[in-house]
């Protein structure tokens, strides 16, 4: 063997061997195909050898006892015995036969395929002479996870998985000796602690004590005999947030039985609730399998009582061509004809951020050349809109300037209006563990959320005075000269401007207006600015906001200020909402922009896409997500195509929404289910979920990844790109894409971004970083290293004023209301409530309040409330949160039973046209 | 809110437009969720009360909400509640910014914690404590125990067993509430109930003025002011021959070495959580003479430049813990050592934090585990810092071994072994107590010139030489010198010198029961062998047949395989009793209880 310098040379059985740096003699032995045996140390990323159960014990001559081998690592010169030692093997067996003395008989094992038995097997133990320990009944109470103490060893992989690795913290091992149990908070049910159901625990688990209860039947046994597997493993990425898990789908008979996180970049293994039991959706009986047409004479009522599971009360069952032709001739009545409501103008599409990199790419195109306007836009209008618009003014490009897992090199992080626990869970556990590690969180939120734990600073705000904070900030950063004057002088322009704007903005004078002390914004200012390496992640909480694009301003202005952008650890990360938003986005499904931001206003721009696709284009950007609703109203636009997405939950002042889409003439919606958009629909168009289709996505860290078909697609649903293609052959289109490959190689025609990125390439490697310079390099995490995308190179600085929130409280409405998501549930629902596991573990509509502000109110937890507001009226159940401030309600917006859009405000953001989710005024009162 | 006008509506019966699922049994449903459950209405897991947050934040007052603190607050809490309720222990979770799991893991792990869930009832007012440790069941523990059962009103008073106390000499012990109770019967324990009698009772030791006018303090002055340098103390400290009292007999200079190469900033850790079974003499010397310890603390804590000093002091010792509190207080005063610069911890009911790095980890305020090592704690200890770690008794001779020289240390000895050992004697003798004899005396020597002979009555039948752990020995071993090496070929060892002493009127199978079944009790469960070793072992003994190949084998994989000396020395006094007395195995009931 080749000598390396630090190497470390010792004896593994009388064999000279060498150690890497750092390597435990397990390690070790492992590359010298000496397989030793271990249950508690588990060699998947982030966990670390513990050296509890003592199966992997070596001999170590000169040593009075044996050795764990998982937490040594050898000396120079050592002599470590492993397979040659008798002594190291009885103990082993010795552990073995112990453990096994407790464990249930195998045939009624939990998992009969369990690390533990593999062991027992190799090292042939089947039997234990040691009588048994009482035994411990099952804890059925999780809707998802069997747990089975019975088997538990006391390894503590669950609970390093849960702490160490999630930082979840809810395992603990409590008692000694041998009452040592693995328990949740305090010896808790597991449905009943504060498990968030990420099943860290579950994939972590040796011996069948944590399983999904998919694995097992209803008495605990495992369902595969031993040497069983599920059928097939696929591997894909997690459909729910822009994080963009890796995961595997383990299948039997056609169905995900389970799924396991895979080592991807953005994820190490770990998963969040929704991406390790939010599956089953696809296989609900609420399913669309078939395509549906309106029945004759059933009119478009917008409040409509419907039930999803019984859709043929207003559709009937057609057959693709049926549907197609009409849905097809819908779209062309209106574009061929004349006068109010037709015309080219008169259709628009919403494609979806849910759609893969070629669906999103297909359905822009088919608008732009196949309905003849710009009239397309997608859901991202509804979460970073004014983000994207700010990054795009600022710094010229609206993805990331460097990935969460930046956060690891970064001496400071500010988190601002985003709750990665409940929308980035796996992003969260970066930036817990980096907390852990010694970075130091700034929380700047109006709601205390449960990061807050880990947080050195919370800077609970006053909602919607974002400006007036940030602003403060970047005065104490100008007065102080914090400032980075060279960065300043050379990647900016505008900085007088901004610095004379400053000048009102003591902290003294926005302290009122924001509710943060003078000397608490000064420290912040100060650890942030003067951080060697400093990183600011937001979510919706700045961009949903009629001054949303001031806001995210302010917040590129502190980047540039100080110099925090262009290095590791350092840079402006809005965390994106859906798996493929940025994608979706990239791929030019919004209606001022072609693919890869390339605007539609730009006709050098307009002629090299209409040199591309040959045809002759809209040279007018077209409207936006709200735009469309109000066109709609007022009869300019009469045709929607709707792919995936669900305005008429999605929308602020859904009422209005619905009304519109009530009102269209022709609507044809492609989706899994009868959403409650469908059921305004003309023609409903089955698609195919994603497990069930190959295609490309795009994460918040403008990660490309790939995710495989797993399933078959039941019944007559189709992909969607494959039904995007239909109906633009039916427009008159001439399209003959027999893959999304295809597709994706047209895309390399329009968008460098992917350049080096090819099918094949995320076929082999499952993910690429845009932007990537070669085929054979790692893309780059952090971008803007020495300049920025704009016609300067520099940046532009622009100043922000303090504005008040479109609808303040009053006397009739003296409340707050804020809307988003939870944990569990995923936009509007229409996949997440249809999940079991989801739906049981939060079931009911829900509105979010202080415990003081309940008290003051005569109000109790699980009260049955109305929450009302200007637009209208729902009733929900009342929870106390205690993290949502005094005066203010919080509520999630995927109940169909309890719409919160139909409580928001629809006023826009001037820039980036996206309406103020996070505020308006309203009122509660007992039902 | 009326649905917007539709044009077509006019022509169609309003009747179609009504959904016709409500014949079927199925409610109709307006959202695609199930509902097969409610919606919670709160947040995930237990809610903490503004009550018991209010509660705990009052009696925690100004107090650092550091995470090492975690056992004192926990302390706090069961002191001025008598128990912990799931309330206090989530608020106090809450305050200290730590998970709940962290919070019950640490409370549940220590014996004198009682944590009451929701629902469950509260323990009576008064606990009452019998130890069950061996020298108070050789004189008659269990019978006192029971009668305590019989004579308490459960609801005023819980009577529970509990391991080795650390008084042996005075063997029956029965804790009320702090109160220990010497040569205790039910009698005298019901009375002290009826009364409360239920503090400890107060020290009355040499005072710090009396310490100082024999010339204490002095040499710690000396070092403090360079008139005496680290080599001229450690020199003398090494031709001593001065070793590790606790039990593992690490040269003591020699650690001091270790610690000084190790990179500052350093922490010095005293073990005084003396739990050996029959060890009494950390508490026979804190009682009588604290200044002389707390001399020879801060002694080496300047030698091997320790920033700060934390004593960790067993639970079972509150009067010494009032003791050394006012006498820190007092040496504070008087300018011998930096306000702040020594923390006195306390232990909560747990043998294995005696063991170094437990300890450490229990300073911490977690779960007493023993780490892995290496590293050793003199490089990575307390807080990950390099810590010295040294037993009570070993820096009680600090100032002796400086003042009167190494020689007067090391000439003394029996046998051709050097120094003066601490034994704890208990068990069937004349004179129980805290014998200082040279190292290397033998059994019978110690039992004839120190013990005033057996006890009457009672013939020598077999002896443990270093507590629960050290082994068993026979009568006719009785001439084999004691001290740190000499027992080892035997199976044995000394360890803290806690010798309990056995007559022809001891059961030799109940013995190594009792013995396992504190090793059982005690083991922390972080290790397999271990965990379930003494488990299976308890098991085993107490069949009526002793399955021998199989204990054989069980011991070897507890001895080779266990992360730390609880679970390598669990099996020792088994092993002894197998090789030593196969008769009184053979002959026993059974040990049926």
């Amino acid at each position: 063997m080749e000598q390396s310098s630090d190497t470390i040379a010792f004896y593994l059985d009388g064999r000279e061997v060498e150690a890497l740096p750092g390597e435990s003699i397990w390690e070790a032995a492992k590359r010298h195909q000496e397989n030793i045996p271990h249950l508690c140390y588990s060699e998947e990323q982030d966990y670390e050898a513990s050296g509890n159960c003592r199966a992997c014990m070596v001999e170590i001559e000169g040593e009075r006892t044996l050795a764990a081998s998982c937490v040594r690592t050898p000396s120079p010169g050592m002599k470590v015995n492993s397979a040659s030692s008798e002594r190291a093997q009885r103990a082993r067996k010795g552990v073995l036969e112990l453990l096994l003395a407790d464990q249930p008989e195998r045939e009624l094992s939990h998992d009969k395929n369990s690390q533990l038995w593999h062991w027992a097997d190799t090292l042939e133990i089947s039997d234990s002479r040691y009588p048994e320990k009482a035994s411990c009944s099952a804890d059925n109470s999780h809707t998802a996870i069997a747990v089975n103490m019975d088997a538990c060893i006391s390894c503590q992989l669950c609970m390093q998985g849960c702490r160490d690795v999630q930082v979840n913290d809810v395992i603990g091992l409590a008692g000694r000796g041998a009452d040592t149990k693995i328990v949740f908070d305090f010896d808790d049910a597991m449905g009943e602690s504060t498990c968030v159901s990420c099943g860290e625990c579950v994939q972590a688990c040796p011996t069948g004590a944590l399983m999904p209860k998919t694995s097992v039947n209803e008495a605990g046994v495992g369902i595969f005999e031993p040497g069983e597997k599920p059928d097939r493993k696929v591997d894909s990425i997690c459909p729910y947030c822009g994080v963009g898990c890796q995961i595997s789908y383990n299948i039997k008979d056609d169905k995900i039985l389970f799924v396991e996180g895979r080592g991807g970049p953005s994820n190490k293994n770990r998963l969040c609730v929704k991406g390790r039991f939010g599956f089953d959706y696809v296989q609900h009986p609420d399913r669309l399998l078939k395509p549906l047409i309106r029945k004759e004479g059933v009119p478009k009522v917008a409040s409509e009582a419907f039930d999803p599971a019984t859709p043929l009360t207003h559709f009937r069952e057609a057959s693709w061509e049926e549907a197609l032709a009409l849905a097809t001739q819908g779209f062309k009545d209106i574009r061929d004809g004349e006068g109010k409501g037709r015309g080219k103008k008169a259709l628009a599409g919403f494609g979806s951020a849910k759609c893969s990199n070629e669906e999103a790419y297909l359905f822009q195109k088919l608008i732009r050349t196949g309905f003849g306007s710009n009239n397309v836009d997608h859901c991202t209008r509804l979460c970073h809109a004014s983000s994207v618009a700010a990054l795009l003014e600022g710094v010229g490009s609206g993805a990331v300037s460097a990935s969460f897992m930046e956060v690891e090199n970064a001496d400071v992080a500010i988190m601002i209006g985003c709750n990665p626990e409940s929308n980035h869970p796996v992003a969260g556990t970066f930036f817990k563990r980096a907390a852990k590690n010694g970075t130091q969180l700034v929380i700047m939120d109006p709601r205390g959320h449960s990061l807050k734990k880990h947080a050195s600073h919370l800077l609970q705000f006053k909602p919607g005075s974002d400006v007036a904070l940030l602003n403060a900030m970047l005065n104490v950063i100008v007065t102080e000269k914090l400032y980075k004057e060279d960065f300043i002088k050379e990647r900016s322009l505008g900085f007088e401007q901004l610095q004379k704007h400053l000048v009102d903005y003591s902290p003294e004078a926005m302290s009122p207006l924001c509710g943060i002390a003078p000397e608490k914004i000064r420290e912040v200012a100060r650890l942030y600015a003067n951080a060697k390496s400093a990183i600011i992640f937001w979510g919706m909480g700045i961009s949903q906001h009629t001054h949303g694009t001031d806001n995210c301003r302010c917040l590129i202005s502190l980047a540039m200020l100080t110099g925090q952008i262009g290095r590791p650890g350092t840079g402006l990360h809005p965390l994106r909402g859906q798996n493929n938003v940025q994608g979706a986005s990239d791929a030019g499904l919004i209606p001022m922009m072609y693919p890869d931001y390339q605007k539609v206003a730009n006709s050098d721009a307009m002629a090299a896409f209409e040199k591309l696709w040959d045809v002759e284009l809209d040279p007018e950007p077209g409207l936006t997500v709200v735009e469309i609703m109000d066109a709609i109203a007022e009869d300019n636009i009469s045709g929607m195509y709707i792919m995936g997405e669900n305005p008429a939950m999605s929308d602020p002042d859904v009422q209005h929404a619905r009304e519109s889409l009530a009102k269209l003439e022709h609507l044809v919606v492609q989706d899994l289910f009868v959403t409650e958009t469908a059921i305004y629909a003309d023609v409903i168009l089955p698609s195919s979920g994603w497990p069930e289709k190959d295609g490309t996505v795009s994460n918040t860290n403008r990660q490309v990844q790939l995710g495989k078909q797993a399933l078959p697609t039941p019944g007559d649903t189709k992909a969607d790109w494959w039904i995007t293609q239909e109906i633009a052959k039916g427009m008159g289109l001439d399209w003959q894409y027999t893959h999304p490959k295809d597709v994706f190689a047209e895309m390399h025609l329009a968008m460098p971004s992917l350049n080096n990125i090819t099918w094949e390439r995320l076929e082999r490697e499952a993910s690429v970083t845009y932007p990537c310079a070669a085929p054979d390099q790692l893309g780059q995490d952090v971008v803007f290293t020495d300049d920025f995308p704009t016609d300067t190179g520099k940046a532009t600085l622009v100043p922000a004023a303090v504005l008040s929130p479109d609808e303040t409280p009053d006397d009739e409405y003296p409340l707050i209301l804020s809307t988003g998501r939870v944990l569990e549930h995923w936009h509007t629902g229409s996949m997440t409530r249809r999940s079991q596991t989801l739906d049981d573990l939060e079931p009911e509509a829900v509105v979010t309040m202080n415990n003081r502000e309940m008290n003051r109110n005569g109000f109790e937890p699980g009260d049955m409330v109305r929450v009302i507001t200007r637009r209208g009226t729902v009733e929900v159940k009342l929870r106390v949160d205690n993290a949502v401030a005094e005066g203010n309600l919080f509520m999630p917006f995927c109940f169909a039973e309890g719409p919160a859009n139909m409580l928001t405000n629809p006023k826009l953001d001037p820039f980036g046209k996206i309406p103020e989710f996070k505020y308006c005024a309203a009122r509660i009162e007992h039902v | 809110m009326s649905p917007k006008p539709f044009t077509k509506m006019a022509r169609y019966p309003m009747s179609d437009l009504i959904p016709t699922v409500q014949d079927s049994d199925q409610p109709q449903r307006r959202h695609p969720g199930k509902g097969r459950r409610k919606g919670r209405v709160n947040n995930r897991g237990r809610q903490v009360s503004p009550q018991a947050q209010t509660e705990i934040q009052a009696l925690l007052g100004d107090r650092s909400r550091q995470r090492d603190l975690l056992i004192e607050h926990l302390h706090l809490i069961q002191d001025y509640y008598g128990h912990i309720s799931a309330q206090h222990l989530a608020a106090l979770a809450e305050e200290m910014k730590i998970s709940q799991a962290e919070a019950y893991e640490v409370a549940t792990f220590y014996a004198h914690f009682d944590i009451i869930k929701e629902g469950e009832p509260t323990p009576a007012p008064l606990t009452v404590r019998v130890c069950e440790s061996l020298s108070c069941q050789l004189k008659g523990a269990e019978q006192v125990h029971d009668a305590l059962l019989a004579g308490c009103d459960a609801s005023e008073v819980r009577v529970l067993k509990a391991p080795c106390m650390g008084r042996c000499e005075s063997a029956p012990i029965v804790e009320v509430g702090h109160n220990h109770v010497p040569n205790a019967t039910a009698e005298q324990v019901l009375k002290l109930i009826d009364d409360n009698d239920i503090h400890p009772v107060k020290v009355n030791s040499i005072s710090l003025d009396t310490y100082r006018a024999s010339g204490g303090y002095e040499i710690l002055e000396k070092c403090q002011d360079n008139r005496l340098s680290y080599e001229e103390i450690s020199g003398v400290l090494n031709d001593s021959g001065l070793r590790g009292l606790g039990g593992a007999g690490f040269p003591t200079a020699t650690k001091w070495k270790f610690v000084k190469q190790a990179q500052g900033p350093r922490l010095m850790a005293v073990n005084g959580d003396e739990g050996e079974p029959g060890t009494f003499k950390d508490r026979h010397y804190l009682e009588q003479d604290p200044h002389r310890f707390l001399e020879g603390m801060l002694i080496s804590a300047w030698a091997v430049e320790a920033d700060e000093v934390y004593i960790y002091l067993r639970d079972e010792y509150p009067h010494i813990r009032a003791l050394l509190l006012q006498e820190i207080d007092a040496i504070e005063k008087a300018g011998l050592v930096a306000t702040g610069k020594i923390h006195l911890r306390r232990g909560a009911g747990a043998y294995i934090c005696g063991e170094e790095s437990a300890m450490i980890e229990s300073l911490e305020g977690k779960r007493g585990y023993p780490r892995q090592r290496p590293p050793y704690v003199a490089q990575v200890g307390l807080f990950n810092r390099p810590t010295l770690v040294n037993n009570v008794e070993t820096l009680f001779w600090l100032r002796d071994i400086l003042e009167k020289g190494a020689d007067w240390f090391s000439s003394q000895g029996r046998n051709g072994r050097q120094g003066l050992r601490s034994f704890s004697v208990s068990g069937r003798v004349a004179k129980p107590g805290v014998h200082l004899a040279p190292a290397g005396i033998t059994l019978e020597e110690l039992v004839e010139e120190y013990c005033g002979g057996m006890a009457e009555g009672h013939q020598l039948k077999a002896y443990l030489p270093g507590g629960a752990s050290g082994g068993i020995l026979p009568a006719s071993l009785g001439n084999i010198p004691l001290d740190f090496g000499t027992l080892e070929d035997q199976g044995c060892f000394i360890g803290s010198a806690a010798v309990v002493v056995l007559s022809d009127q001891d059961d030799m199978r109940e013995v190594a029961l009792n013995l396992m079944r504190f090793f059982a009790d005690e083991s922390c469960g972080q290790c397999t062998p271990c965990r379930n070793g003494t488990e299976k072992a308890v098991q085993i003994m107490e069949a009526k047949d002793w399955n021998l190949p199989l204990l054989d084998d069980l011991g070897q994989v507890m001895r080779d395989a266990s992360i730390c000396g609880l679970g390598q020395a669990a099996s020792n006094p088994v092993q002894s009793v197998v090789k030593h007395f196969s008769a009184d195995i053979l002959a026993s009931d059974g040990g049926q209880h």
